[in-house]
């Protein structure tokens, strides 16, 4: 019933051509269009951050883009992370630092501290809790996200 | 070297070890599965029309516009929702008049709380259905609102017409005689202690999918408790058990709030029958804040008396319990765990705790995260530190001389149950290790020049949990209408792998890791050769499913129990195959070998098949390697530690900082202490979200003020510091690992801990009592009324939430 437009966005490095709802939110393209499920929706003002992925290089939450707005950019999902059967070292370090529970905030929390560290390669433990406040999780209290993060930056992990 | 490195130091198996979680892998990757992944083919969108309204009469639904839609399906009033019967609540405590009024997965009638659902539309897509929402025209009649549990509790408005009164129970529990305790009693305080409601909070929304097919039903929900589920929707639906899947995939957190049967997962079994089509409904925060269950909200009236020396003789605790428009699974039931554990890891002689639950015109509570004990922890650690104060003693002196001593254990307390193991003084030493007294004696004095306030809090917790043997809180016991055992079921596939069914269905607590560690020790295997299998109704066993820190005490002892029957009928047919007698097989280096010579052996995998294809057994040994469990517990299991907390207050605007946050917690020995800590980060940063910021607050109109995350104050990594984590070990009696759950300690220790620390800070100007949350305007609220008030405990203060 309603017009849909044209929209030409690079997904992980892949190009996708689609037609949706002007209104359609990045979100809901990555996940109902193009089925990469491992960005979640956990909020509805902008606030937990799951959604977080990358436009152009930089952390949005996918929340509050519309599809269109991606329209020729480029976007990074948490799918597109790993190398291979090699994880990103973000990915490696929630791993091996219990940075995650229930895993649901987990791929939103990735994306941003990738974004933070990318701007902060040699954070403090305060900057990282800073960086990380547009990201909600309710398992951890955020001490192994903190310490993961920590770990994963150039600052490497505490003793 | 911490007892945890000492313990794994000393073992060469999987058990004590950090093993990293075998569930990790695919939710890293953002391969993880829950609800809103799953997408079934000609599957349609469902939204709920909501209540603005608090209280009130619904005139009409005309369903008109919203059904001429093109991308509507249909649009559905409660009448129409057909299901069998009313939403459940399981508690009928023997000897209670107790008064559920009827509530239907869509309203009929009346709306009692904003965000009771008043029609349900279906349509093709996900946008769509929720604009058709805004096209159903729903009159009201608006009808009074009773929004404060003390004003309910008059009667002036009635809620539910039927039940003619807005008392829903009195139930208490206690022993000893508490009027002689108060006679024996040389100090009595009193104090008005409100502990307000809370969200669960869990990052994942709820949602459904259900799907009709042939005469079957599967359903997927974000809940905690798919066996349970089905059984009472099967009862609803009208749909025999074992037509009737329903599975947990992935779940995103639930502390509670997913531990109900809920009208949305009745209505959407019963539209994907009615439509022939796949359904699913995906929760929006703003509707998760309005009608998934909220927590806590008691006022607590508490008095305490103790003798001049310190020692306490009596507590007597009245609850008045908000539980808001509904009764829900166990909603009058969680002010009752209070009563439990009122007594605590003290010797008190007479305690008694008297429950009145009343209705309000707010969304059910339920059980969050604790359930009942952080309320009962949050009075007696506050309450411990007012009798210091008013005996003029130390805080943990006084906490010392009621100890329950360790050589007491097994330990009959006043309400007469029985606590399994503790060492109250052990935890109390080890978090005084912990800490530097005086470095912070010496801080909190430099501080206090520069207008800073610092102060420690103290919480000596104990909590109750491995819910339950079934004579005690079953039907003729406390009542509650089930049994509380647990299934496991081991099976041993040919090749020698396993997967291992368990009946508790966790989301987020590492349980397919700590279960693998178990059976990997049992069986000479490694964890990752172990799948640990959960939530599914049509996978394995029915289960008790996961909820107050249950699923290893009680899921891990069935799967131990499980794995020991694999383990005997291996040794028997090794016994056979090699010519050795069963007593004289053990297992070694990952061999059930012939003592003395390892090399006589065989590995699970060689005795697995020779069960397989069975050429050569024992005389009357069936083939196959697979064994089953169901355990049901002797007694519950009873945790408990020593947390402290230092916080500083600025005295001219009111915020508090956590500085330092420091636990010691003893669930017994520890089978992975990487998730033990994490258990224990999480369950602090609940404790301190309440007592620091978090608030389900409605208006006098009964609406919701604190709808979204924004507005309700979920805590970030910004308002909290790193947590410092220590553990005693003193295993149960009661289960062969001697674990004790630890899913909810944190959270059950934590509030009264830092609200101890800011009254500490504070009482220099004067402030001797505060109710949660500390907001920084609360605290400054305060100080103030304290500068003007002769330092008595300030009226703002006092006030609490609704």
């Amino acid at each position: 019933m309603s017009r849909r437009v044209p929209v030409h966005i690079t997904v992980n490095g892949v190009e996708h051509a689609s037609e949706v709802e002007p209104r359609t939110l990045l979100v809901h393209y990555l996940r109902d269009e193009l089925g990469l499920t491992g960005t979640h929706v956990g909020c509805d003002t902008s606030n937990c951050g799951a959604c977080t992925c990358h436009l152009d290089g930089e952390s949005v939450k996918s929340c509050t883009v519309l599809a269109v707005q991606a329209d020729g950019a480029d976007v990074k999902t948490i799918e597109g992370m790993a190398d291979g059967e090699k994880l990103h070292p973000l990915q490696e370090a929630f791993w091996e630092h219990h940075g995650l529970q229930c895993g649901y905030c987990t791929p939103g929390m990735i994306m941003a501290a990738a974004d933070l560290l990318e701007r902060n390669p040699s954070p403090t433990e305060e900057e990282v809790r800073k960086g990380l406040e547009g990201n909600l999780c309710r398992c951890t209290g955020y001490h192994n996200i903190v310490k993961a993060v920590m770990a994963a930056s150039k600052v490497g992990a505490p003793a | 070297m911490s007892i945890t490195e000492e313990r794994a130091a000393s073992t060469n198996g999987f058990i004590g070890q950090r093993v990293r979680r075998l569930e990790d892998p695919p939710l890293l990757t953002g391969q993880g599965r829950y609800v809103d992944d799953i997408n079934l083919v000609g599957q349609l969108y469902v939204a709920f029309v909501r209540s603005p309204e608090a209280h009130a009469k619904i005139a009409s639904i005309d369903t008109s516009a919203a059904t001429a839609r093109e991308d509507v399906v249909a649009v559905f009033t409660g009448e129409d929702v057909a299901v069998l019967a009313p939403l459940p609540m399981v508690w009928a405590p023997p000897g209670v008049e107790m008064r559920t009024p009827e509530h239907w997965p869509v309203a009929r009638g009346n709306v009692n709380h904003v965000g009771d659902p008043v029609a349900v539309v279906v349509g093709t897509d996900r946008y769509s259905v929720v604009d058709a929402t805004e096209d159903v025209v729903v009159e009201y009649e608006s009808l009074p609102v009773v929004v404060d549990p003390e004003e309910a509790l008059k009667d002036s408005s009635v809620i539910h017409e039927a039940l003619g009164t807005n008392k829903s129970h009195e139930w208490g529990l206690g022993g000893g005689d508490v009027e002689a305790g108060l006679a024996e009693a040389d100090v009595v305080i009193e104090r008005r202690i409100v502990n307000h409601r809370i969200a669960g909070g869990a990052i994942e929304p709820r949602g459904v999918v259900a799907e009709w097919r042939g005469d079957e039903l599967t359903l997927w929900s974000a809940t905690q408790i798919p066996h349970i589920l089905r059984l009472l929707l099967a009862g609803m639906l009208g749909v025999p058990e074992d037509k009737l899947r329903v599975i947990a995939p992935d779940v995103g957190g639930g502390f509670g709030s997913k531990l109900n049967v809920y009208g949305e997962e009745a209505t959407l079994g019963w539209l994907a029958r009615k439509l022939g089509r796949p359904v699913k409904w995906i929760e929006t925060r703003s509707e998760g804040m309005q009608a998934t269950h909220h927590g806590r909200d008691q006022i607590d009236y508490v008095k305490m008396g103790a003798k001049r020396d310190g020692t306490v003789t009596t507590l007597h605790i009245k609850v008045l319990a908000d539980l808001g428009a509904y009764h829900m699974l166990l909603t009058p039931f969680i002010p009752a765990f209070t009563a439990f554990v009122a007594g605590g890891c003290y010797k008190i002689p007479n305690v008694q705790t008297d429950v009145v639950g009343v209705f309000t015109n707010k969304m059910a509570t339920d059980a969050i995260r604790g359930a009942g004990r952080p309320e009962a922890t949050h009075i007696l650690e506050v309450m411990m530190d007012q009798m210091a104060a008013e005996l003029g003693m130390d805080p943990l002196e006084l906490r010392r001389k009621n100890f329950i001593p360790p050589e007491d254990f097994p330990a009959t307390v006043a309400v007469g149950i029985v606590y399994d193991s503790g060492n109250y003084p052990g935890a109390l030493d080890r978090l005084l290790a912990n800490l530097d007294l005086e470095a912070f004696r010496r801080e909190q004095a430099e501080l206090r020049e520069r207008g800073i306030y610092r102060g420690i809090g103290f919480s000596t917790y104990m909590e109750i949990c491995g819910l339950a043997p079934s004579r005690v809180v079953g039907p003729s016991g406390v009542g509650i209408q089930a049994g509380f055992w647990e299934s496991a079921l081991i099976r041993v596939h040919p090749s020698g792998s396993i997967t291992a069914y368990t009946g508790a269905s966790p989301h987020g607590q590492g349980i397919d890791t700590t279960f693998a560690q178990i059976v990997a020790d049992k069986l000479g295997v490694t964890p990752d050769q172990v799948d640990v299998i959960h939530g599914d109704t049509g996978r394995g066993p029915f289960g008790m499913d996961t909820y107050g820190s249950r699923s290893l005490a009680v899921g891990g002892e069935a799967l131990v129990r499980a794995s020991n029957k694999v383990h005997d009928k291996v040794k028997r047919l090794v016994a056979h195959l090699l010519e050795a007698a069963p007593d004289d097989i053990e297992l070694r280096d990952g061999k059930f070998s012939v003592k003395g010579s390892p090399d006589r052996g065989m590995t699970l995998a060689e005795a697995s098949l020779a069960a397989y294809v069975p050429e050569n057994l024992p005389e009357g040994m069936e083939p196959g390697l697979e064994e089953t469990n169901f355990y049901d517990p002797e007694n519950f299991v009873y945790p408990f530690g020593a947390h402290a907390a230092i916080v500083d207050v600025d005295a001219e605007t009111g915020k508090v900082s956590v500085v330092r946050y420091v636990a010691v917690d003893d669930c017994g020995p520890a089978i992975n202490p990487m998730i033990i800590d994490g258990q224990v980060h999480g369950g602090i940063a609940h404790g301190l979200g309440q007592a620091l910021f978090e608030h389900v607050a409605y208006d006098e109109d009964g609406q919701l003020v604190t709808g979204t995350f924004v507005d309700y104050a979920l805590p970030t990594a910004a308002e909290f510091p790193s947590f410092e984590t220590d553990r005693t070990e003193t295993p149960s009696p009661v289960n062969e690992l001697g674990v004790k759950g630890v899913g909810e300690a944190g959270t059950i220790a934590s509030s009264p801990t830092v609200v101890n620390a800011v009254v500490d800070a504070l009482r220099p100007l004067g402030v001797t009592f505060m109710n949660m949350p500390l907001s920084p305007m609360r605290v400054w609220e305060a100080i103030q009324a304290a500068k003007g008030g002769e330092g008595k405990g300030p009226a703002l203060a006092e006030g609490g939430g609704q």
